[in-house]
């Protein structure tokens, strides 16, 4: 039985052709759109995604803009459940113009990677980072935007620490997953602590904020209150938390730019529900003389009402399914646009879920009225309607 | 006990138009013997149309009792309704009222998907019937592809591939030239005649009308006299 009435129902889906088929270019317009901007805002938490769950990061309690002494470095060491410390400065250099935006770091070399397991770089080349004072370490989607090979000096002009720096590449890294961002730029703290001291000594052995990795048993909170605790009182307190919650600060700032993509992203869908609720309308209103006919034979309402949620359905995941199959060749391209943007610019497992879900009711809200209205015709009303 | 195929007791039927009751039928009151060929005639608005409905099981009387085979179906809730529907009618429609999207063999096979067969032997009973018609060579046609007269087998093959008691036809030949009408006229008199169906029809043509046993006319909702024919 239900051959024969999923053949009816896939056949009507192809009764008005050019109507079927602008619905169906609205559906996949809708829900590529929509897979687009999820993925914008998957791409704007990347980093919190990313981020590590045995790392916290210890900032200045006032402001990241404030700065700590290096000394805490050994402090914090001491503290029971800290495997590992490292630190990194913001270093905020413009390479040829401002347009050429990456961000860099001034890293302890010796133990920063040891830290970012995520970022894969061969034995020899972090070596020779390390014994290059003037060394760097950059992403690979860095070094293929610029064209930048080991051994390349880059010129980079200081905005903070202000003059112009030259730096030569010693190792390019690669992420271990998509997720990893491979646009980022790594150069010697030591060597701009050097700089600092001969300019301004009292502006030296100053870190931004320090890396740690706790031991495994430990816990996030436990570990950052004693941090904490060490440094009250004293002129630099510190506020210590998870690196998710240290990135999510950061998506926080932008929070509303999120909110309102995630608005426009579910209005295109209430749009094509719209859309697609009237086509379906149409489509019941014109056949109720068959639905009529239908019932007349001896049909349920239900069958009657399964017939339009079918035609409903067929349309919405035709159309769904290939918004959704196009959706990562298209955020490949807008991701290589938005390369300094958007580092990680993937389409997330749970975008293409939603997108499903989407769909799904679209198909499913659509076909609810005119299928009620099908269920509920009466036999000689619908016998009269003129088709 | 009434061996009637279909008994009309004291059937009324009347529609609320804005406060006001307004009588289509009027004490309907005659039988239906198994094998009678009735045709119902009469002026546009008499109620011939909503007669026939009635007894088809498709609207439901204002007072009155329609019993078929001692069931009253006017006391028959929807569900009860469909299921006797599909059961002992079979419905020829002046418009065909065939799916466009399916085939004149998916059409037939339309009523049976009610049955309790298999697909195959929906198959072979809808085949039977398109043969019985005359259109074994037109079953992977769709409506749109076969003449007015042909469409009409059609209905009719679909009407009678659940072997049903009672076949009731709208103006079966209200939408057909003349010799496709005669052909269909034709083919409802073996089925009367042959099978021993009960046909009920309502039709304006007079040359339908001569096909039928018995006419039966009616002028502003009421019964007026009765014709039999031989």
């Amino acid at each position: 039985m239900l051959t024969l009435l999923i053949r009816f129902a896939l056949r009507n889906t192809l009764r008005h052709r050019l109507r079927s088929l602008l619905t169906l270019a609205g559906i996949i317009v809708a829900i590529l759109a929509f897979g687009l901007l999820q993925t914008v805002i998957s791409a704007w938490y990347a980093g919190v995604d990313a981020a590590a769950a045995n790392r916290l990061i210890t900032r200045n309690a006032i402001s990241l803009t404030f700065s700590m002494p290096l000394a805490y470095a050994e402090r914090i060491r001491a503290q029971p459940g800290v495997e590992a410390v490292s630190w990194a400065n913001w270093f905020g250099g413009v390479y040829i113009d401002e347009s050429n935006f990456f961000p860099q770091f001034a890293v302890d070399a010796n133990s920063y990677f040891d830290l970012y397991p995520e970022f894969i770089i061969s034995p020899d080349e972090l070596a020779a980072f390390q014994r290059e004072r003037r060394g760097v370490i950059v992403g690979a989607k860095l070094a293929k935007r610029f064209g930048w090979q080991v051994g390349d000096t880059v010129p980079l002009r200081g905005t903070i620490y202000t003059g112009n720096w030259e730096f030569v590449i010693s190792g390019i890294y690669q992420g271990r997953d998509a997720s990893t961002d491979e646009n980022q730029f790594f150069l010697h703290w030591d060597y701009l602590n050097e700089a600092v001291k001969a300019r301004a000594p009292a502006w030296a052995n100053q870190i931004g904020v320090f890396v740690i990795r706790f031991a495994p048993g430990e816990s996030a909170a436990g570990v950052s209150q004693r941090v904490d605790l060490e440094f009250r009182n004293s002129l630099a307190e510190t506020l210590t938390e998870t690196e998710k919650a240290f990135q999510m600060s950061f998506v926080a700032m932008t929070g509303a730019i999120v909110k309102a993509i995630q608005i426009v992203s579910y209005v295109v869908i209430l749009i094509i529900m719209a859309v697609m609720a009237n086509t379906m309308a149409m489509a019941a209103r014109e056949r109720s003389s068959e639905y009529a006919t239908l019932k007349a034979l001896g049909f349920p309402p239900a069958t009657v009402g399964w017939l339009v949620l079918a035609e409903s359905l067929a349309l919405a995941l035709a159309g769904g399914g290939l918004g959704i199959l196009l959706t990562p060749p298209l955020a490949g391209v807008i991701g290589s646009k938005l390369d300094n943007f958007f580092p990680v610019f993937q389409v997330a497992t749970s975008t293409v879920e939603q997108q499903v879900l989407a769909a799904l009711v679209i198909g499913l809200s659509a076909a609810i009225l005119p299928a009620a209205r099908a269920m509920h015709i009466r036999i000689v009303d619908g016998l009269r309607a003129i088709t | 006990m009434s061996t009637a195929s279909v008994s009309l007791q004291h059937v009324s039927k009347h529609y609320e138009r804005g406060g006001q009751l307004l009588p289509v039928l009027t004490d309907i009151h005659f039988d239906i013997m198994p094998g009678d060929y009735l045709a119902l005639m009469g002026p546009s608005g008499s109620g011939k149309s909503t007669l026939l409905n009635l007894i088809a099981g498709i609207d439901q009387p204002s007072g009155g009792a329609i019993l078929v085979g001692g069931t009253d179906i006017a006391r028959l809730n929807d569900r009860e309704l469909a299921d006797w529907r599909a059961a002992n009618v079979g419905f020829i429609f002046q418009f065909y009222n065939l799916m466009p999207v399916l085939t004149a063999l998916e059409n037939v096979e339309l009523p049976l998907l009610l049955a309790p067969l298999n697909r195959r032997e929906r198959r072979e009973r809808a085949l039977f019937a398109l043969d019985l018609v005359g259109l074994a060579d037109r079953v992977k046609h769709y409506p749109s592809e076969l003449s007015g007269g042909q469409q009409q087998r059609v209905a009719i093959a679909r009407a009678i591939v659940s072997d049903p008691a009672l076949i009731v036809a709208d103006e079966p030949t209200g939408d057909l030239d003349r010799k496709s009408g005669e052909e269909i006229l034709a083919l409802l008199d073996t089925l009367n005649r042959d099978s021993g169906k009960t046909i009920v029809m309502v039709t304006h043509d007079q040359k339908a009308a001569d096909a039928a046993r018995q006419v039966r006319h009616l002028e502003k909702g009421e019964l007026s006299h009765l014709e039999i024919r031989q």
